[in-house]
């Protein structure tokens, strides 16, 4: 079926909301890459079974969707219209599950624990995680069943794209998204309608290109994932309102191949709007066109640099250049082209739909709308969480996090991935904002919000960032190539114990130098890391280099491990060892023969009594 | 578009042909800017990071790369602030690190007062400047050699390491090389140009022999060097 | 091992792609997909037929890290190392796979059994750390869980070595 016009869509939209209509229950089961890993795919057969079985089918409904974000609770069931919230389930407690639901019941045991009150929390909306955040966009992928537009449809979606086209006047669109305020969610922060309104204004005879910036290679940060596995039809959305607004002709969603399940959702997502004529020529017969097209990246964090990527869809070595030319003036083959994320086209339709005025309302002046962060790390909760702009980053880790796991306690989180930096624990009460976090030495990059507690070294994280940097450096300038090496050597000699205080003022120097010669972001970057951690936590290097110690108990060369009294002799420890080091009779404390030790920490994950000390 | 464009240049205000890069406008007023991976000739690359200048006014000044950076109206440019000085001396003092034979790249540190490099000293023969690569390609219109890699592995070379059918041999790779690499030589030394006059440089001398090497120079110094 | 390339499935495949955008790039994913890595004859190909020379073609092919230009082993075992899954133990989880597997992190071993490779982030951080055993997404992986998860895949040594002991024996 086609759709010829407006109303077509409107139609259409009428008909799947009255034959959809349903008055029973349905579970929700988020099957992203992160449920998948965790075993959801039993979940949703084990699911089906028990409503077969159990006859319960004119009762339930099961929905499949992406990610909801609480990923470490996976996998896990959200009931509907209850809002019930079912975490880290096994198959063997669906059948339970699926009959209380028959019934209308609640499963006590099985809905969240809070650890702190012992309390059982049966919906959703009461869950610490849940309750501080402002889910806009990740609170669609509950609703949506990715491979499928009708489910899009059903639930509003394309309407803002209705909108936009009905209003009929492009500059009232660029208007709306401007006023908005929104501001890119890749990272840097350019206003979304400044970027839109220069490439409008660019002449061009051979089209214009729009492209959604999929390559999330910050690692650590995943929320691009999430969304274009849980709600593909968005960005498709956000788009085609993009190229009406600026005049493109055609839209490339470059993606980064390590997400296969996105890649062809994105696929199924392009063919169904291409099949109702939501996609191609003449859209909705109102004589607009505009088509987009997948482009697989294949492995490389420099391709998130623009003027890399645009290089990389052209086919080439992702090598960055220099800018000006920008990509809006000479983008892809030389035509105006305007690159923005996917957490940024999210938001179009939001825009569209809610007014600019309302989409600004929530966040702070200059920081309008929500952003979604990877929380990950040693926290207790982790998933991705969508909070208002202007958020502390105590709100974040303390009470959506749930604090620290353990007793540990935390002492920094890392955001913005390599080209970020850390932040300590006394400056948590830091609302989260582009500016702030700049000033604070970090960045807001891509949203990772990286949490380490005492067991983290931040030498060891600097150095691991230093490591990354130097594999994923395009190698073309100098100062990044042979920069990140130094420093990654510099880092290297201090978590042996080798390393010197002249070194340590070396490495500030050259990490001043590296950020201020090299072309592209990646490199001006490239030092935050180094540069942060020093900032906050010279101490720790200190330790390193004055006492030969590892504070965290973390750089291999500086620690050793040994039993404490803790020890029962249960032998886990001693069958476990790659190196046979550990010997003792049985029901006797064993000991660790340093010698021998190859220090990989095998010991202590097996050790259910805490008894192998690092130190 | 062969309008004129005034930028000001270390305090000097000039105007300038449209098109220009800040490196050719402050070479065209005399200022003095060290390049290594610069050629009249072949298209600006910006990779060895040595042309940096400071452009804009605090706090928003920064370097770029003046040989890969147009002249822009209004453009304010240092070629020698402090932070030009201190960035040059660092990017010296790495190349001499990992590249301390090269005779240009020493006698760039001595111009610019770097005595001494705080590094682990290496030897290595590349520093991917891509003039080898450029010259190849844009002058000699071959493209037998290029990038391969990135980051730390990043080299130059041909195709899976083989003898290129592109490659006509004509040794203006090694011409052009800084950093004084005998080049193609493969496994093959018959298929191979000699490199070892281009640079004059002890390294290359005493990596191989030259005998059974084509030369394109009459009297090859090298040669004449290892003779006595 | 090289792959036997037949020409005229690299042209068709060339000719599916040449024309859109990223095509090099796409081109040589399904290269790598039907053959399991670059075979050098199939980037001659390539190079040949389309506008790019052998020069960047070959660029391309070892600038990107999702792509092989030597044959991967019959098990594909995958280690993330994203920042997630490094300060929750992945550097332990790769040493450990390194020693039992006998091979370092990128390369194949001897037996054509085993590729060994790393990633920097798949992006299911709230998982780390995370091994992805041909295909398989396996979560919250420590050092001491990879024996058992190599035992998942079915080597074919140790299959050759414990059924046919009487056929060997025999001969």
């Amino acid at each position: 079926m086609r759709l010829h016009s407006p109303d077509d869509l409107k139609t259409l939209q009428a008909e799947l909301c009255n034959n959809g209509h349903w008055t029973g229950r349905t579970l929700i089961i988020p099957a992203g890459t992160c449920g998948r890993a965790s075993g959801a795919n039993d979940l949703i057969r084990k699911a089906r079974e028990e409503l077969l079985r159990g006859e319960f089918a004119h009762l339930i409904r099961v929905r499949v969707t992406g990610c909801h974000g609480f990923c470490e609770t996976e996998p896990s069931i959200l009931v509907e219209p209850d809002g019930l919230f079912y975490p880290r389930l096994k198959p063997a407690d669906v059948g339970r599950l699926v009959e209380a639901t028959a019934r209308g019941e609640i499963v006590e045991d099985l809905v969240w624990l809070d650890r702190e009150t012992g309390a059982r929390i049966p919906h959703q909306r009461d869950v610490p995680f849940f309750k501080k955040q402002r889910r806009t966009i990740l609170s669609r992928s509950e609703q949506v069943d990715p491979e499928d537009i009708d489910s899009y449809l059903r639930n509003g979606g394309y309407s803002a794209l209705l909108k936009a086209l009905e209003g009929g006047d492009p500059a009232w669109v660029l208007q709306e998204v401007k006023s908005s305020g929104l501001r890119g969610r890749g990272g840097a922060g350019f206003p979304t309608g400044v970027k839109w309104e220069m490439l409008a204004k660019q002449p061009s005879t051979q089209g214009k290109f729009l492209v959604c910036n999929a390559d999330e290679g910050d690692p650590g940060a995943y929320m691009d994932r999430s969304i274009l596995e849980g709600n593909p039809h968005s960005i498709l959305e956000g788009m085609l309102i993009g190229g009406y607004a600026t005049g493109a002709t055609d839209g490339i969603i470059y993606v980064r191949n390590e997400y296969p399940l996105a890649i062809k959702h994105l696929h199924i997502a392009l063919e169904q709007a291409r099949g109702l004529g939501l996609l191609g020529e003449n859209i909705l017969g109102t004589g607009y066109s505009f088509d987009i097209q997948v482009v697989q990246g294949a492995g490389a964090f420099v391709c998130g640099e623009e003027t890399a990527l645009i290089r990389s869809i052209e086919g080439q070595m992702g090598e960055p250049r220099q800018r000006p030319p920008f990509p809006i003036q000479s983008g892809i083959h030389g035509r105006p082209t305007s690159i923005n994320n996917v957490e940024t086209w999210a938001n179009i339709p939001i825009i569209i739909e809610q007014g600019a005025e309302v989409f600004a309302e929530t966040g702070t002046e200059h920081n309008s709308g929500t952003k979604i962060f990877s929380l990950v790390g040693k926290i207790r909760n982790t998933g991705l969480v969508e909070v208002p702009m202007g958020i502390t980053i105590r709100e974040i880790v303390h009470e959506i996090g749930g604090g620290p796991v353990g007793n540990a306690e935390i002492k920094a989180v890392q955001t913005g991935g390599p080209s970020g930096g850390c932040i300590p624990a006394s400056r948590f009460e830091l609302p989260i904002d582009y500016d702030g976090l700049a000033k604070a030495g970090s960045i807001m990059g891509s949203g990772g919000m990286i949490v380490m507690d005492g067991h983290t070294c931040v030498v060891d994280v600097a150095k691991y960032f230093m490591g990354f940097l130097k594999d994923e450096s395009c190698g073309k300038c100098f100062t990044c190539r042979k920069g990140t090496q130094r420093m990654h050597e510099i880092l290297d000699d201090i978590t042996q114990g080798r390393g010197t205080h002249d070194q340590l003022d070396l490495l500030e120097e050259l990490a001043l130098v590296v950020k201020d010669t090299t072309m592209c972001g990646l490199g001006q970057t490239a030092a935050n890391p180094v540069l942060s951690t020093l900032r906050y936590f010279r101490d720790e290097y200190l330790a390193h280099i004055d006492q030969q110690r590892c504070p965290a108990g973390v750089c291999k060369p500086l620690i050793t491990f040994s039993i404490n009294e803790n020890c029962s002799g249960c032998q886990a420890c001693a069958k476990a060892c790659p190196a046979d080091a550990i010997y003792g009779e049985r029901k006797q404390r064993h000991t660790i023969d340093t010698s021998k030790c190859i220090k990989c920490g095998t010991c202590r994950s097996v050790c259910k009594r805490d008894a192998v000390e690092v130190a | 578009m062969n309008g004129m464009v005034s930028l000001t240049i270390n305090g000097l205000v000039v105007s300038v042909e449209t098109g220009m890069t800040v490196l050719e406008a402050a070479r065209f007023m005399g200022f003095p800017i060290p390049t290594l991976c610069h050629m009249d000739g072949l298209s600006p690359y910006g990779a060895c990071r040595l042309c940096v200048v400071e452009i804009g006014e605090a706090p928003r000044a920064r370097l770029v790369s003046s040989c890969t950076y147009p002249v822009e109206e209004g453009l304010i440019v240092r070629t020698a602030s402090r932070r030009v000085i201190r960035a040059r001396k660092m990017i010296l003092e790495l190349l001499l690190a990992s590249c301390p034979q090269s005779k240009i790249i020493q006698d760039l540190a001595a111009a610019h007062d770097v005595q001494q490099q705080r590094f682990r000293q290496e030897y290595e023969d590349c520093i991917l400047c891509g003039l080898c690569v450029r010259i190849c390609e844009e002058q000699m219109m071959a493209k037998a050699i290029g990038f391969r890699n990135r980051g730390e592995k990043r080299s130059i070379g041909t195709p899976f390491d083989l003898h290129s059918d592109e490659c006509r041999l004509c040794g203006a790779c090694m011409y052009v090389c800084p950093a004084c690499q005998l080049r193609c030589t493969y496994t093959e030394p018959e298929k191979a140009v000699c490199g070892g006059c281009a640079n004059l440089s002890p390294p290359c001398i005493e990596k191989e022999p030259f005998d059974d090497m084509m030369c394109y120079m009459t009297p090859c110094v090298a040669c004449e060097i290892q003779k006595d | 091992m090289e792959a036997v390339v037949d020409e005229r499935e690299v042209v068709a495949i060339v000719d599916r792609h040449n024309a859109q955008c990223g095509g090099l790039i796409a081109t040589l994913e399904e290269v790598q997909t039907v053959y399991g890595y670059l075979p050098e004859r199939a980037l001659r190909v390539v190079a040949n037929i389309t506008d790019h020379s052998l020069v960047d073609v070959y660029g391309v092919a070892t600038f990107y890290r999702s792509f092989s230009l030597r044959p991967r082993g019959r098990n594909h075992v995958c280690a993330c190392l994203g920042t997630a899954c490094h300060v929750r133990g992945a550097p332990m989880v790769v040493e450990e796979l390194e020693r039992r597997l006998g091979i370092r992190a990128g390369e194949t071993s001897a037996d054509g059994e085993y590729t060994l490779e790393t990633v920097n982030c798949l992006g299911a951080c709230a998982l780390g750390p995370i091994v992805v055993v041909n295909g398989t997404y396996h979560s919250k992986v420590e050092a001491a869980s990879v024996k058992k998860l190599l035992k998942k895949t079915q080597p074919e040594a140790a299959r050759l070595a414990s059924e046919p002991k009487v056929a060997v024996s025999s001969l």
